[in-house]
């Protein structure tokens, strides 16, 4: 590892960047109005860039490299489908979603169901969503400090915690706009400008492919180092140098034969691979190996039905995005339908060019840093790159670059989780004013928080994957039945938001709890949406037709406010913002 | 070209009082809900939903298809383009500028019909 000065450094400049930007606008920032959404008052390319900036979260940069490295080519199905997910939010919310004139998603399902219970429902919903997210972020800030500088998990994750409820306690959401659009930014910069050094790096490297027959193996004799615990599976016996504790016996500098099987190696070990070996691998990793890894429909990670998967995975991904509860909040800063649809388009564009990167990085890192694969660690390949392939003092500030960027990404993606997260239990548990707002946002990050503690060894783009699936089988129907079907009913509702947010839960709960991956049934449980959204669809419409006497009084009136341009001059009831008192 | 422009005598529009009470008009019937009123927004929804499905099924085939290519025809993935295999090449670089020029349409289209429906209602 490289001297942490440049780590430090650059955490400390995106931390004190966020502060002042954020305390900067807190000046500006004076009603409960201000502290919700800005005061609406927010342009599209603004709006545009806080949307990618909190959108573009740990999974995104960080996840995905490591996915590729990994995995091959059907991980990029990710990017594409944090993309697309915009297409479809553009396409069937976007507008209606900005004219409904809601702050919350809670808001939404009131204003347009005209119930509380509905309201509720909701609003457990946006706090499970919420969490859920934010979880995996503690994670990576974790990770993400420990490669930079070397200090323990648990720090990265407190460090992110207090900076975030500091600045949604004290700016709200107008300082986290700005926040946000810087964010964005350096998050493209801080992978943009090293892909120009490290492809320069590989080009002077005789630009090395990969051998596709293969699985991947050192390039050169490689010393690994051990961070944490870890069991990894030998393919090919191999002769390695050991410093440390390897299956129960404790060496110094000792050659030792590796067998075929696993292995356990422990905190602190050394272990020296010769030139051209094969990559061990964790166990909990099962690589593709090289033929499969560069084609589609490999069965990434043991997998079986694949073809499956993707399809369930793009369901979850592209009908997902809409119902995130961050997402959604930031297209109330828009200040018309039009505008909320000319941010979408412009978000589209943003994320299309961030996400041309992290494709190269994972290529790079299969290439570079194969021993992620032996750790488990292949989140950090993104970290480690600069300092592997351009080296020296540019490959460290390369490193210190990437490493900011990673930072942001945490910092920006929990601020805007905190924001929603806390303007629901402030409006729907607490009282519903600006000190309350404050209490919430540290509620809001204490509880996943305390529960990343607990959870070291979660894969950060599989709760992510969670995430997505429950908002796919919950918000994804209440929202396209609720802007484009008027016979939606609020028992309709609520039946569907249990019922598919339900499944989705206990799906991915049992596989993050250990159930079986393999057969129908892994597949089916690992990846829920392509069962939980049709589901849920099925139930609020057949619920709904069989209660049609309760479709909502009003409901004509809020089709028209859904959906007539603001150019023509209606009668416009005042939105609901929050519930009567 | 030497003829003096021919003299043209300009009137005030009564038409623009006119124009303003049918825009209260159009506007007044969605306002109080009448049967012509949700005709306009049965329309308006319509027409909507109409484009906003056709650009999502044109990405279903367009997205959607690709597993189903990838699964079937094999041989796909051993296709080079530009240096990359085709299946990266399509996920990794194509896919993007595509679904823009997708969103760029469809806010185009989008706003083209919300003007249309605007003019309707005023008209009458």
């Amino acid at each position: 590892m490289s001297d942490p000065t440049y780590g430090v450094l650059a955490v400390t400049a995106v931390t004190l960047a966020t502060i002042l930007i954020g305390s900067f606008a807190l000046r500006f920032s004076r009603t409960t109005s201000d502290f919700y959404v800005a005061s609406r008052s927010v342009s599209p390319v603004w709006n545009a860039s806080a949307i990618g900036g909190e959108y573009l979260s740990a999974a995104s940069f960080l996840g995905v490299a490591g996915l590729i490295l990994t995995y091959g080519v059907d991980m990029l199905w990710f990017p594409v489908g944090y993309t697309a997910g915009y297409l479809v939010l553009l396409v069937l919310v976007a507008a209606p979603l900005r004219r409904s004139g809601a702050y919350t998603l809670p808001d939404f399902a009131q204003a347009r169901l005209e119930s509380m219970l509905v309201r509720r429902i909701a609003s457990v919903m946006v706090v499970l969503i919420g969490w859920l997210y934010l979880l995996p972020q503690f994670v990576g800030a974790g990770l993400t400090l420990r490669v930079a500088t070397g200090v323990p998990g648990w720090l990265g994750g407190l460090l992110v915690a207090v900076i975030v409820v500091f600045s949604v306690a004290t700016g709200g959401m107008r300082s986290i706009t700005f926040v946000q659009a810087f964010q964005y930014w350096l998050k493209l910069t801080a992978l943009a400008v090293p892909v120009v050094f490290l492809l320069i790096a590989w080009q002077a490297d005789g630009r090395p492919a990969l051998d596709d027959s293969r699985p991947p193996t050192f390039r050169e004799r490689t010393t690994v180092t051990v961070r944490t615990d870890v069991s990894f599976v030998v393919t090919d016996p191999v002769r390695t140098v050991v410093t440390g504790r390897l299956d129960g016996t404790t060496y110094d500098a000792a050659t030792r034969r590796l067998d075929v099987g696993a292995h356990v190696a422990r905190e602190g070990a050394r272990l020296t691979f010769p030139a051209g070996a094969v990559v061990p691998h964790a166990e909990k990793l099962e690589p593709s190996s090289g033929h499969d890894w560069a084609r589609p429909l490999s069965g990434a990670g043991g997998r079986d039905h694949p073809l499956y998967s993707t399809y369930s995975l793009i369901l979850a991904l592209f009908f997902g995005t809409m119902g995130l509860p961050h997402v959604l909040v930031r297209f109330y800063t828009n200040p018309d339908g039009r505008a909320a649809r000319r941010t979408t388009l412009v978000v589209l564009v943003l994320l299309g060019a961030f996400y041309l990167f992290p494709t190269v990085y994972g290529v790079l890192a299969r290439i570079y840093t194969p021993d992620l694969l032996l750790t488990g660690a292949t989140d950090g390949a993104v970290l480690l790159l600069p300092q592997r392939v351009v080296g020296g003092l540019a490959g460290d500030l390369l490193g210190a670059l990437v490493t900011a960027g990673a930072f942001a990404a945490f910092l920006s993606t929990s601020s805007g989780l905190t924001v929603s997260v806390a303007g629901v239990l402030s409006q729907d548990v607490l009282r519903g004013g600006v000190r309350d707002f404050r209490v919430a946002g540290a509620l809001a990050v204490t509880v996943p928080f305390l529960v990343s503690l607990g959870a070291g060894s979660l894969a950060v783009a599989d709760v992510v994957g969670l995430a997505f699936a429950v908002a796919a089988a919950s918000f994804c129907p209440l929202l396209l039945l609720g802007i484009w079907w008027r016979r939606l009913t609020d028992v309709g509702a609520a039946a569907g938001l249990l019922v598919g947010g339900g499944l989705a839960t206990a799906a991915v709960a049992a596989t993050i709890g250990g159930a079986t991956r393999s057969g129908w049934l892994g597949a089916l449980l690992a990846q829920p949406a392509a069962w939980t959204v049709p589901i849920a669809f099925l139930v609020m419409v057949v619920v709904s037709r069989h209660t049609q006497h309760r479709v909502p009084p009003n409901v004509r009136r809020t089709l028209v406010r859904l959906h007539a341009p603001e150019s023509l001059p209606l009668r416009r009831d005042p939105p609901v913002h929050r519930r009567p008192a | 070209m030497s003829e003096p422009p021919r003299r043209v005598r300009i009137v005030a529009a009564r038409r623009t009082t006119a124009r303003a009470a049918s825009r209260r008009r159009g506007s007044h019937e969605i306002d109080e809900q009448t049967d012509v009123g949700q005709v306009y927004m049965g329309s308006l929804l319509r027409t909507q939903l109409r484009l906003a499905i056709g650009v999502c099924l044109t990405f279903a085939v367009l997205l959607g298809g690709l597993p189903l290519l990838f699964a079937t025809q094999p041989a796909v993935a051993d296709t080079v383009v530009l240096g990359l295999p085709l299946p990266w090449f399509l996920l990794g670089v194509v896919v993007h500028p595509v679904l823009a020029a997708g969103a760029w349409f469809y806010v185009r289209q989008t706003e083209r019909n919300e003007r249309d429906w605007v003019e309707l209602v005023e008209r009458s």
